[in-house]
């Protein structure tokens, strides 16, 4: 198992290289060290010199990739990507294009961030492996036919609908919660009841259809039978057996995303002006901020590969058959 | 039984939630209930300030905090229009004093050439104290408390509310002295110090001087050190300017941040190292004499300016326009400002939750954005705004103003087809300045709000003629008292002028092509890029649009390789020069990377814009304005699109809101009754319960069968 983790993690270093080039070239194609410099600067009455000075003062004046004029290795060392990309592997996210501490913001937009994203998992999981036992203990009824139906009319609408017409349902219409806006400690629950029932809802189609197919598998199979065979109730079988043994690819779709959980939600962030981690990323972007930027994404990958290392280990937790070499 | 039972819950829960609902709670407050009567200013922002230290900020978003903080000199007029200065932290609005090559003093109309020398001598009132702040925090031994701290030290801190003690001094000239050298520092970026350092003398060498003091080492520059020729404190209260030639507009700028004072305390506090790595810095924390204080920067979710208890207190205007007294923006004269305790902004990103909070009271103030235009405004049958319905029952009320600002087509004149002197080239321009209807752009894409610009020079500004001389007589006629744009027939003859009979070279036969240069945002900018197409089409011309991203685009504009774009500007300051520079050669994008997008280069204007720039307002300046306006309109440089105009609403309980668009330390004399706000908000957000109980109980009800079927599914027996 050790041994396993460790390979996976030796694995995960080129991976987290070369989403770094991919980033980089990404960004650096689209904007020029010149265009982030005049963005920072402002627009009016900005001088070459002043941009020249900026570029300087961040190391943007060297070259992106290859330094030719340099000696040996720094040929490599003195470019852009050298210098900007090797704190990153030490965590070390250092400060913004606009001279922010990238890391103390991160620890700050992180918690807004699980606030809607941690119940939105938690009660959607346990609403949709709810209603899809439910739905398909009424599997052939015309309670399923219907259920489906609705699951895949609610897939079919877009999540900024749901976004936007439950703000007008339940914010403008029936005053119930604020509309927009965010605030700490037990003040917060007031902001977060709407984003997450809306991200519970959204959710609900596909997760419900998903998991029905899971389960539906699931009840075809010999020990289900057996199950019943031995007396047990359908809601025994169901809940008892047919769910452990479903968990398998429901824990690939949950655990894989729990590390990624506190990275936000970029659209739900900017309706609800929840100062999370998505609106940290969307705004750097639109400032053409590289490093917080390449943070980001540095991290959006790290832990994604952490995720698909715990989905490998949870197998093992749920699954006493899996063995991890 | 059982269901009667059922229905009894029910009844009981409907009863229960109604009468909860009944209250004068408004369950989507997003406010504290304890803040309810509190004077307190909500208003909102969408993108955070990047820049809060004076000498870097020149966005609109970053004075809306800035400018109540820091003190310029001298301020506009709150009400007086046109706009005048007045001063601020000075005794007087500056007067420049003016010596020849000897010494000798000249009188303001003297020759500019004459002039080698001109000083602006400003006295600032005693008594007027800084914000309490921990760089000016003292130990009982009277050293800087929190001065030389090591980075250990700094470590514990996080947010300047962590530094316990706080402390004052009285503003002085030097403060006004240190903040004009700050615009020369090496590692501050002054988007100005470049423009600043062609007049104030010495500005530049200072530049010099500091980056090889910066090179040493990487902690504080003390400024005090360095004498600069051309600003010189003469004593606490007095300091001078020195320009290197006759630049009258520069009063302007004195009212502008980059001329706010800055303690060296302040200075020194933040250069600590380890400060900047904790975020603290003076682009975060701003410190100031004004009549707010920032006390809570979180561009992520809210930013709050609470009242300064050191400000000296500043009387309401006492004078104003005769509408003013109608308009009750006089009930409050020479009444102490400020009269809000705090402003809270706070962070809203999207359009429709900002429009909602305002409608629901939650906002103090709001403009209109489109998707909203027809909820607010209607128009009378004499194309007048009006409030609709319903936002007059919430006694809403609208202010509107043409702003100093101007949305324009430019051609770029170094381009071979559209640019140049040619006479075919400046026929096609005019000929084109006819078709695009710019009255219908505004009706469609702008919901009225502009008026057509008959010149550079947008209302309001000294030099822009109202009327019939002042129409742009190559695109207008005058009829019946109402500029009327010409008829197409006139265009088409004018593109047969020019060489391009119905759109075709007439030497070639083919068909005329013209670039327009577009950032490319979205689907909702292709309906307008269609509009244009059209309106080229009327003369036959195929308009390719090119769109492109952000960067790419001002990119080919500093280049010089876009043909035909849209562009605009708004003002610094209520001055022509402001806008006619826009249009002088020298600063042409191709040429100086300066702000005259179009390149447009004309000897004649140029040489009467050095004249216009250095003289007084009055009938000889108006002339030379005039001269210089038929010279642009004459050559078409740009179609000269239409000035914005803004609409602001605003609810009931908040007075003193006249629109003042050159001024930005407008909070000051803001009014908010906090009583009938929170009525209004308790009477407009009244918790409606029912849909949610009748939603559940068709829920639970649904779930009947349901439940019966398992029930029986379970009792089931095997036949």
């Amino acid at each position: 198992m050790i041994s396993y983790i460790v390979r996976r993690i030796a694995y995960a270093i080129p991976i987290l290289i070369g989403v770094n080039i991919i980033t980089f070239i990404l960004f650096f194609v689209v904007n020029s060290p010149d265009d982030m410099a005049r963005l920072q600067l402002g627009e009016r009455r900005v001088t070459q010199e002043a941009i020249d000075k900026w570029k300087a003062e961040r190391g943007y004046d060297r070259p992106l990739i290859w330094n030719a004029p340099a000696d040996g290795v720094k040929k490599f060392s003195e470019t852009i990507f050298f210098t900007n990309s090797i704190r990153l592997f030490m965590f070390d996210f250092g400060q913004s294009d606009s001279g922010r501490d990238i890391g103390y913001d991160i620890s700050q937009r992180m918690w807004p961030s699980l606030a809607i994203a941690v119940p939105v998992l938690v009660i959607g999981l346990l609403l949709t492996i709810t209603l899809a036992l439910t739905v398909a203990f009424f599997r052939g009824t015309y309670l399923d036919t219907w259920a489906v139906v609705l699951c895949v009319a609610m897939m079919s609408i877009s999540g900024l609908f749901y976004i936007i017409g439950g703000q007008y349902l339940v914010g403008k219409l029936l005053h119930l919660v604020p509309i927009s806006g965010f605030d700490s400690g037990i003040a917060s629950v007031k902001f977060i009841l709407l984003p997450v029932a809306i991200g519970v809802v959204g959710g609900l189609g596909s997760g419900i259809r998903w998991y029905r197919t899971i389960f539906l598998e699931e009840i075809n199979k010999d020990y289900v039978r057996t199950a019943r065979a031995k007396g047990l109730s359908e809601s025994a079988v169901l809940y008892v057996h047919v769910l452990r043994n479903a968990l398998i690819p429901i824990l690939t779709g949950v655990v894989v995303i729990l590390p990624s959980l506190f990275m936000g939600s970029l659209i739900t962030e900017a309706f609800f002006g929840i100062p999370g981690l998505g609106s940290y990323t969307i705004d750097a972007i639109q400032r053409q901020d590289f490093a917080i930027v390449r943070s980001m994404v540095f991290l959006g990958s790290f832990l994604y590969i952490i995720g698909l290392l715990l989905t490998d280990l949870s197998y093992t937790v749920v699954d006493p058959r899996v063995r991890l070499q | 039984m059982r269901i009667n039972h059922f229905v009894k819950i029910i009844m009981i829960g409907i009863t229960c939630t109604s009468l909860c609902s009944c209250g004068d709670v408004a369950w989507n407050n997003p406010y504290p209930r304890s803040d309810d009567n509190k004077s307190i200013f909500y208003s909102s922002f969408s993108e955070r300030p990047k820049h809060l230290d004076p000498v870097s900020s020149y966005s609109e978003n970053e004075a809306t905090f800035n400018a109540q903080i820091y003190e310029p000199v001298v301020q506009y007029h709150f009400l007086k229009r046109p706009y005048e200065l007045i001063p601020l932290t000075a005794t007087a609005v500056p007067e420049p004093e003016y010596r020849d090559a000897n010494g000798a003093l000249l009188t303001r109309d003297a020759n500019v050439g004459a002039i080698k020398s001109v000083v602006y001598r400003i006295e600032v009132q005693p008594g007027i104290l800084y914000q309490p702040h921990p760089a000016f925090a003292r130990s009982e031994s009277g050293d800087l408390r929190y001065h030389g701290l090591s980075i250990q030290e700094i470590d514990q801190y996080h947010t300047l509310a962590d530094f316990s003690e706080s402390g004052t001094r009285e503003l002085t000239a030097h403060d006004y002295v240190y903040q004009i050298k700050r615009l020369a520092h090496p590692r501050i970026h002054s988007p100005v110090a470049g423009f600043m350092g062609r007049y104030i003398v010495g500005l530049n060498e200072l530049q010099g001087d500091l980056k090889e003091a910066a090179k040493t080492g990487d902690g504080f520059i003390d400024l005090r050190e360095f004498e600069v020729p051309g600003v010189k404190v003469i004593d606490r209260y007095h300091y001078e300017i020195h320009l290197s030639e006759k630049y009258p507009q520069f009063v302007y700028w004195l009212a502008m941040p980059f001329f706010a004072p800055m303690p060296w305390e302040a200075d020194q506090f933040y250069a600590q190292a380890g400060m900047k790595d904790r975020n603290i810095t003076l682009d975060w924390y701003p410190v100031g004499t004004g009549p707010y204080m920032l006390t809570e920067n979180n561009p992520n979710r809210r930013m709050v300016l609470q009242r300064n208890p050191n400000f000296r207190g500043e009387t309401y205007p006492s004078v104003g326009m005769p509408e003013d007294e109608a308009a009750g923006w006089l009930d409050s004269a020479g009444k102490t400002m400020p009269f809000i305790d705090a402003a809270h902004y706070s962070l809203e990103k999207e359009a429709i939750p900002g429009w909602t909070k305002f409608l629901q009271g939650f906002y103090d103030s709001s403009g209109i954005v489109s998707d909203s235009f027809d909820q607010a405004i209607k128009f009378s049958s004499e194309g007048e705004a009006e409030l609709t319905q319903e936002m007059r029952d919430r006694n809403i009320r609208l202010a509107t103003a043409v702003q100093a600002s101007t949305s324009y087509m430019g051609f770029n004149m170094t381009d071979e087809v559209v640019g140049g002197d040619s006479e075919r080239a400046r026929l096609l321009r005019r000929a084109i300045s006819i078709a695009v209807d710019y009255e219908e752009l505004i009706s469609i894409f702008a919901n009225g709000r502009g008026i057509p610009a008959q010149g550079p020079i947008p209302p309001g500004i000294f030099g822009q003629i109202d009327g019939a001389p002042g129409i742009n007589s190559y695109v207008y006629d005058w009829i019946g008292g109402r500029t009327q744009r010409k008829p197409i027939d006139e265009a088409k003859a004018l593109l047969s002028q020019a060489g391009y009979p119905n759109g075709r070279d007439a030497n070639t036969g083919e068909p005329l092509s013209l670039y327009f240069e577009a950032i490319a945002s979205g689907p909702g900018s292709k309906s307008i890029l269609n509009w244009y197409r059209k309106q080229f089409e009327k003369l036959g011309i195929q308009l390719v649009i090119r769109t492109t991203d952000y960067n790419r685009f001002q990119e080919k504009i500093r280049t010089g390789t876009a043909q035909i774009f849209g562009w605009g500007w708004n003002a610094d300051y209520p001055d022509p020069e402001n806008f006619l520079f826009l249009l002088y050669g020298p600063n042409a994008k191709v040429v100086s990377q300066g702000e005259n997008a179009s390149n447009y280069q004309n000897d004649e204007f140029d040489a009467l814009f050095v004249r216009m720039r250095a003289m007084p307002n009055g009938p000889e300046r108006q002339a030379v304005i005039d001269q210089m306006v038929e010279i642009a309109r004459h050559d078409a440089p740009w179609l000269w699109g239409y000035h914005p105009k803004a609409y602001s609403l605003y609810p009931q309980w908040y007075g003193n809101a006249k629109p003042n668009l050159m001024a930005r330390n407008t909070l000051k004399y803001k009014t908010i009754d906090p009583q009938l706000r929170a009525t209004m908000r308790a009477r407009w957000n009244q918790p409606i319960i029912w849909p949610v109980i009748v939603l559940f109980t068709i829920l639970f009800i649904s779930a009947i069968p349901a439940y019966r079927s398992y029930r029986r599914r379970q009792q089931e027996t095997l036949k």
